[in-house]
C-alpha cells in the first residue's frame, strides 16, 4: 500500500479542514476504501478518519421519518426496530449485502460512496476510464456479465454495487452534506451521476464535502427488497428490486420502485411507477410496467439477460407485495 | 471384519479403526498453536512480493526498478537482469516421478521472456510485507509484445490427440461405436463445456526460506515433500540432503500444493540472493497468477441404446488444454472406461497448448469434469427413453471392465443406488419435469455416479516402541486437514494393540522417512500399508525378544498364535505386555521399518492396473429448488452413498467426502475463472468475484458408506480424497433438468442459462 498520512479529527470543522487539503479522503468503515487502497486504485495522501464524529445515531423526525447519521453501521441500522418495522426494504437491503463482518464495519455514509466492482476497474493492466480517464473501457468487449444496461455510455458500463442505495432511492431519501460553504441537501436519486464522458466523477459531492446524515420521509405501506445473485450470499446483485406498494380495491394507490445492478447509479423506476399508479394490481400490469422501464436498455451479449431478469424480478417482487406475503 | 491381514493369520482386533475419532491435531488448530508456513519467525526475516507480467507473451525490453529500490525498507529487487540463475526445471519423466513437481518449464528471472499473463518477472525483498508489496507496484517493465494464443474456445478446434501415459489411457476403442450409434433406435449426442477452475485453499501458498551456507530450510505447505525437496535441490544445484522441507500443516491443498510453483522457488532465490531469511506469502491474486488450475474442456458424449435402455454405443471425446510451457493432460474420459457395459465404445482425448499458466492437479483432475459430461448424457438418455435414470444405470452395470474386460476388485454401485434411493426418498420423485413444487419453488431431483480410481504409492514408515509403552510412527506424510495423523494413529494402535493416546505420529518433515504424496487419493492407503508392515515386523522383533527371555509366557509361541491387545502380545493362555518384554531385555526401545522401491512399485502398479480395476465409487443424490421467476438454483438436499471400502474414521472421512461434494456444487453452479480472450488475463482473481460456494449455498449433506472392505487393499480401504467431487456437478445438472425441463450443457449453471 502506498504510504499516506492518517488523521482522526474530533469535530466536523477539523474534519472539513483536513479534507480541504489535496489528496485527502474520508474514511468511514473502510470496507471499500481500504480494499481499493490495497489494490492501488485509491491513492490518497491523507486519510481523514471520521468515525470519531457524532453522526452515529438514528433519530425520529417530526414528520414520522428517520434521520440516520452517516456513521451508523450497516448492521446497527438493519437491526434498528424502527427500520425493521417501518422500512423493511431498507433492513432487507442492508442484510443482503456483504457479510456480517463487513456490515459491522460499513457505514451508511460510506455506502453512498461505494465504487464500482467491474473487473476492469480493479485490474491495473486493463483500460478503464473510471480508474484512468481516457484509457478506454475494456469491459465493452470483455467480461461484462455484471455490468449495467441502463444509463451507460461508451466510456463506462460499470454498475453501481450498493444494495442500501437502491432502497434509499426508492424511499426518496435525502442526503445531508456538509462542506466549507455550509450544509446542503441532495435527494438520493440525484446524488449519483451517470458516467457520460466522465465516469471517474461518480457523485454530486464537491471536493471536501462530507455526508453527515441520510433522512427518510415516512413510509406507511408494505415494502420489500429482493436481490438476485450468483450465490446465496456474499455476491453483488445481478438485479435487485426495492419496492413499496399499496393496493386498494385492486388498484395501485401508492408505489415506489428502484432497481439495482442495472445502472451506474441506483435506478429509480419512474416510468414503471407512472404506469402502475392508479392502474390495476396484477401480474400482467406489473410485468407491463417493469418492461416499460427497460426500452432504453443498452445490452451486450454478456449482460443481455439482465433485461429479462429485471422484468421477472420486478414482477415477482410486486406480486409478493400484492399478495401480502412479505412485509 | 475380514481383511487380507486377518486372513494371513494375525487376528488383528479393530478397536479404533472405523470409529469417529476426534482429530489429534484439532486442539492445536483451534487454539492457534498449529503453525503454518507463513508463521515461522526468524530474527532476520525479510519479506518478498512478486511483480507479475501484464502481457500474455513477449519480451521484457526494460525493467525500471529505481523507484522501488528507493522505497525505505527495500532490501533488493531481483529481475532477470540481476538475479542469480537457477538451474532449469527437469523434464517430466515417469522414471523419476519427482519430475512432476515442475509446475512449468519456465526458469524464473533467468531470461527476458514472458510466457503467460501473470508470470512473475521480479521479486521485491523488503523489511515488511507492506513495503515489499508497495515497492512491487512501483517496478515498471516495458515489453515487446508477441502474438499469443490464449482463447480456449477459439483454439479448441485445433486440438491434437493426446499421447497417453502408463497411468492414463488417452484413447480406447471397442467394436464400432459410430456405426452402433447411427443404428441405435434411441440416442443422445451432446456437446458440453466446462470452464477453467482455480485453486482457493484457505491458506494461500506461502514459503519461508532460510539458507545456512548451502543448506536450505523451507517452511512450505506441501502435498509432496520428497518431490518438492528434490526439485528445489535440483534448481539450486545442492544435494537433496541439504534441503529440509517442513510442512506440519497445510491449509488445504486440493492438488494445488503438489508442485513447486514460482513463489516457492523465488522465496528460496530471494533468500539466497539477499542472505536473509525470506517469507513470501502469495496474495490471493498471486495464487491465480502463479499456481495452475483445472483445464477448461469441451466434451462430446454420444450414447446409443435400444428401447429397453441397453446401451449399444458410448462415445466420449474431450478437448482440454495444457500450456506451451508445461501442464499435463487430465483423464477426462477415464470414468467412461469403467462405468457402462456398452459393446461399442470410443473414447479419445485431445489437447491444445495455450500461452497460459499450465493446468495442474485439482481434486479429481479429469474425472470431475468428465463425469459431469458422461453422467449428464446418461440422464438425458433416460429422458429420451422415458426411463428412471437409476434404472437405466443399473441396466447397464457391467460385470467386468467394459474396456479391456478386467475384473473389478470391488464393485457395489447397485447397492449404493439401492440404499441411496431408499434414504433419499427417490420413490417420491414425480418423473415429469417441473411437476414437483414447494410453494412457488420448482423442485428437482437428480442422481449421478461417482467414480475415482484407487492407487497406492510407496511409503517409508518406521514404528518405534518405547519401554514406557509409547509408540511413535514416523513418516513424512502430509496433513492438509483430512486427518492424516489421526487415521494412521488409529491403524497403528490397532495393529499393536495399544491405547490410541500412547501413539504419536510424526509427519510433515523431510528429515523423516519419505511418506507418500497427498495426491491422487493415495496417501492413506499407501501409508497404512507401511504402518501395517512395519508393525508386523515390530511385533516379530518384540516376540523374538520375549522368547529369548527365560520365563516369558510367550516362550515357544509363534506370532500367528498371538493377538496384539492390551499393550502386549497375548494368547488364550496368557501373554506379556510390551513394557515388560522390553524392560526384561533391558531395551529402551525397539524399532522396525517398512520401505519399498519406487521403480519396482510403479512397475507393479502399472501391471496391476492392467489386470484389474480398483476404484472408489458412489451414488450422488441431489435435490434443487429453482425460483420460477429468476431461475436462481439452490441445492436443498444432498445424499452421497459411497463405496470406499473400509472407513477408518467416519468423522474425517465424511468431512472429506462432503468437501468434495461442496466443491462439486461450486463447479456446478458458480465457479469459473474468467480469462480474457484478448490477452489471457485472469479477470476474477479473488474470492469476491470467483464464486466458490458460501455456507448459505450448502444444505445439510448426508454421507453414507457401504463399509465393505476391498479385498486387495490394506485394511480394505480405498482413497476418499477425490471421489466426492466426481458426479456431483452432474447430479446438480440432472436435478435442474428435472426441475425445469432444461438441460444445461455449459458449466456453471448460472441463472441466465435457464431464463
Amino acid at each position: 500500500m502506498r504510504p499516506f498520512a492518517y488523521v482522526k479529527p474530533v469535530d466536523v470543522e477539523a474534519a472539513l479542514r483536513a479534507a480541504a487539503e489535496p489528496g485527502a479522503k474520508f474514511l468511514g468503515g473502510g470496507t471499500n476504501l481500504v480494499d481499493l487502497m490495497r489494490e492501488g486504485i485509491e491513492r490518497p495522501d491523507t486519510v481523514v478518519d471520521v468515525t470519531g464524529l457524532p453522526f452515529d445515531t438514528v433519530e425520529e423526525l417530526p414528520d414520522g421519518g428517520l434521520r440516520i447519521g452517516a456513521l451508523v453501521r450497516n448492521s446497527a441500522l438493519a437491526a434498528d426496530r424502527r427500520v425493521r418495522t417501518r422500512y423493511p426494504m431498507l433492513s432487507q437491503a442492508l442484510l443482503s449485502g456483504a457479510s456480517p463482518q463487513l456490515r459491522n464495519m460499513a457505514t451508511v455514509g460510506g455506502n453512498l460512496l461505494q465504487r464500482a466492482r467491474c473487473p476492469y476497474f480493479y485490474d491495473h493492466a486493463s483500460a478503464c476510464n473510471k480508474r484512468r480517464p481516457g484509457s478506454g473501457c475494456d469491459a465493452l468487449e470483455g467480461f461484462n456479465r455484471g455490468c449495467a444496461i441502463l444509463g451507460v455510455s461508451q466510456s463506462c458500463i460499470a454498475a453501481h454495487p450498493s444494495d442500501l442505495c437502491v432502497a434509499l432511492a426508492a424511499l426518496d431519501a435525502v442526503a445531508e452534506v456538509r462542506g466549507a460553504d455550509g450544509t446542503r441537501r441532495i435527494p438520493l436519486t440525484d446524488f449519483h451521476r451517470l458516467p457520460a464522458g466522465t465516469p471517474d466523477i461518480e457523485t454530486e459531492l464537491g471536493p471536501g464535502e462530507l455526508v453527515t446524515a441520510v433522512e427518510l420521509p415516512p413510509l406507511a405501506i408494505p415494502s420489500r427488497y429482493r436481490k438476485v445473485r450468483d450465490r446465496a450470499s456474499y455476491a453483488f446483485a445481478l438485479v435487485s428490486v426495492a419496492a413499496a406498494l399499496e393496493v386498494r380495491d385492486g388498484t395501485v394507490t401508492q408505489v415506489r420502485l428502484a432497481l439495482g445492478g442495472l445502472a451506474p447509479k441506483p435506478w429509480r423506476a419512474r416510468e414503471a411507477e407512472r404506469i402502475l399508479l392508479g392502474g390495476p394490481a396484477g401480474e400482467a400490469s406489473f410485468r407491463r410496467a417493469a418492461e416499460a422501464e427497460l426500452p432504453a436498455a443498452t445490452t451486450r451479449p454478456g449482460n443481455a439477460f439482465k433485461a429479462g431478469l429485471a422484468v421477472a424480478t420486478t414482477t415477482a417482487t410486486l406480486r409478493e407485495l400484492n399478495e401480502g406475503g412479505a412485509r | 471384519m475380514s481383511t487380507k491381514y486377518a486372513e494371513a493369520g494375525q487376528a488383528t482386533r479393530t478397536t479404533y479403526v472405523g470409529q469417529a475419532i476426534d482429530r489429534v491435531d484439532g486442539p492445536a488448530k483451534t487454539t492457534g498453536q498449529a503453525r503454518f508456513a507463513a508463521e515461522y519467525p526468524y530474527p532476520d526475516l525479510a519479506h518478498a512480493a512478486l511483480v507479475h507480467a501484464t502481457i500474455a507473451r513477449g519480451r521484457i525490453t526494460a525493467i525500471d526498478t529505481e523507484q522501488a529500490l528507493a522505497v525505505r525498507g527495500v532490501i533488493d529487487v531481483l529481475t532477470h537482469v540481476n538475479a542469480p540463475a537457477m538451474k532449469p526445471a527437469p523434464k517430466m519423466s515417469f522414471l523419476d516421478l519427482s519430475s512432476i513437481a515442475s509446475g512449468t518449464s519456465v526458469n524464473y528471472l533467468a531470461t527476458d521472456e514472458v510466457h503467460w499473463n501473470g508470470q512473475p518477472i521480479a521479486v521485491v525483498v523488503a523489511e515488511t510485507p507492506e513495503t515489499a508489496r508497495y515497492a512491487a507496484s512501483l517496478v515498471r517493465p516495458a515489453y515487446r509484445v508477441l502474438p499469443a494464443t490464449v482463447d480456449f474456445a477459439a483454439e479448441e478446434p485445433n486440438a491434437a490427440p493426446e499421447k497417453g501415459n502408463p497411468l492414463m489411457a488417452s484413447r480406447a476403442d471397442k467394436g464400432d461405436a459410430h456405426a452402433a450409434l447411427a443404428a441405435a433406435p434411441v440416442s443422445v449426442d451432446l456437446t458440453f463445456s466446462t470452464p477453467q477452475h482455480n485453486h482457493n485453499a484457505i491458506e494461500p501458498h506461502a514459503t519461508t526460506a532460510v539458507w545456512d551456507g548451502d543448506r536450505l530450510t523451507l517452511h512450505e505447505g506441501a502435498q509432496n515433500i520428497p518431490w518438492l525437496r528434490k526439485h528445489v535441490a535440483q534448481r539450486f544445484g545442492v544435494p537433496e540432503t541439504s534441503v529440509r522441507v517442513l510442512s506440519p500443516f497445510v491449509g488445504g491443498g486440493f492438488g494445488g500444493k503438489s508442485r513447486a510453483w514460482a513463489g516457492t522457488l523465488l522465496a528460496a532465490l530471494a533468500a539466497r540472493a539477499t542472505g536473509r531469511a525470506v517469507r513470501l506469502a502469495l496474495t490471493r491474486a498471486g495464487v491465480y497468477h502463479t499456481v495452475g488450475g483445472r483445464t477448461a474442456s469441451t466434451q462430446r458424449v454420444a450414447l446409443g441404446a435400444d428401447a429397453t435402455g441397453r446401451l449399444s454405443a458410448l462415445i466420449h471425446t474431450s478437448v482440454s488444454r495444457t500450456a506451451r510451457i508445461g501442464g499435463m493432460p487430465e483423464p477426462i474420459t477415464a470414468a467412461s472406461h469403467h462405468l457402462y457395459a456398452a459393446p461399442n465404445i470410443h473414447l479419445a482425448q485431445h489437447n491444445v497448448q495455450l500461452d497460459l499458466l499450465p493446468n495442474t492437479f485439482m481434486r479429481a483432475p479429469g474425472e470431475s469434469i468428465g463425469t459431469f459430461a458422461l453422467e449428464s448424457a446418461v440422464d438425458e438418455l433416460a429422458w429420451e427413453l422415458g426411463m428412471d435414470p437409476i434404472e437405466l444405470r443399473l441396466r447397464n452395470e457391467p460385470d467386468r471392465n467394459p474396456v479391456g474386460g478386467q475384473r473389478f476388485t470391488h464393485r457395489m454401485l447397485k447397492e449404493a443406488y439401492a440404499l441411496g434411493a431408499e434414504r433419499f426418498g427417490w420413490r417420491e420423485r414425480d418423473p415429469r419435469p417441473g411437476a414437483m413444487r414447494d410453494g412457488r419453488w420448482l423442485v428437482g431431483m437428480g442422481v449421478a455416479t461417482a467414480f475415482h480410481p484407487s492407487m497406492r504409492m510407496p511409503a517409508h514408515v518406521t514404528v518405534r516402541l518405547g519401554a514406557d509403552g509409547t509408540l511413535v510412527v514416523r513418516s513424512g506424510m502430509h496433513e492438509m486437514g483430512m486427518g492424516t495423523a489421526t487415521v494412521q494413529a488409529q491403524i497403528a494402535a490397532d495393529e499393536m494393540g495399544v491405547p490410541l493416546a500412547s501413539v504419536r505420529v510424526e509427519y510433515g518433515d523431510s528429515d523423516l522417512p519419505p511418506g507418500p504424496g497427498a495426491i491422487g487419493s493415495v496417501q492413506t492407503a499407501s501409508a497404512a500399508a507401511g504402518v501395517i508392515d512395519a508393525c508386523a515386523k515390530l511385533k516379530k522383533s518384540v516376540l523374538a525378544l520375549a522368547r529369548r527371555a527365560p520365563g516369558s509366557p510367550l516362550h515357544g509361541r509363534k506370532l500367528e498364535e498371538l493377538e496384539a491387545r492390551d499393550g502386549g502380545l497375548h494368547h488364550r493362555g496368557g501373554g506379556q505386555g510390551y513394557t515388560d518384554i522390553l524392560n526384561a531385555a533391558g531395551r529402551d526401545h525397539l524399532e522396525a521399518e517398512s520401505k519399498s522401491n519406487m521403480l519396482g512399485f510403479v512397475a507393479r502398479t502399472v501391471l496391476d492396473r492392467r489386470r484389474r480395476v480398483k476404484a472408489a465409487t458412489g451414488a450422488q443424490f441431489c435435490e434443487v429448488r429453482v425460483d420460477p421467476d429468476t431461475m436462481e438454483v439452490r441445492v436443498s438436499r444432498w445424499l452421497g452413498v459411497f463405496d470406499v471400502g473400509t472407513v477408518i474414521n467416519a468423522r474425517t472421512a465424511a468431512s472429506q467426502l462432503r468437501g468434495g461434494i461442496v466443491m462439486g456444487i461450486g463447479m456446478a453452479l458458480s465457479e469459473q475463472t474468467l480469462i480474457d480472450g484478448r490477452d489471457g488475463r485472469i479477470m476474477n482473481p479473488s474470492l469476491s468475484e470467483y464464486h466458490i460456494p458460501v455456507h448459505a449455498d450448502i444444505p445439510r449433506i448426508d454421507v453414507l458408506y457401504l463399509n465393505e472392505p476391498d479385498p486387495t487393499t490394506p485394511l480394505g480401504l480405498l482413497g476418499i480424497g477425490e471421489v466426492g467431487i466426481t458426479g456431483a456437478a452432474a447430479a446438480v445438472a440432472n436435478a435442474v433438468r428435472h426441475a425445469t425441463g432444461k438441460r444445461v450443457l455449459d458449466l456453471p449453471i448460472t441463472l441466465d442459462k435457464l431464463l
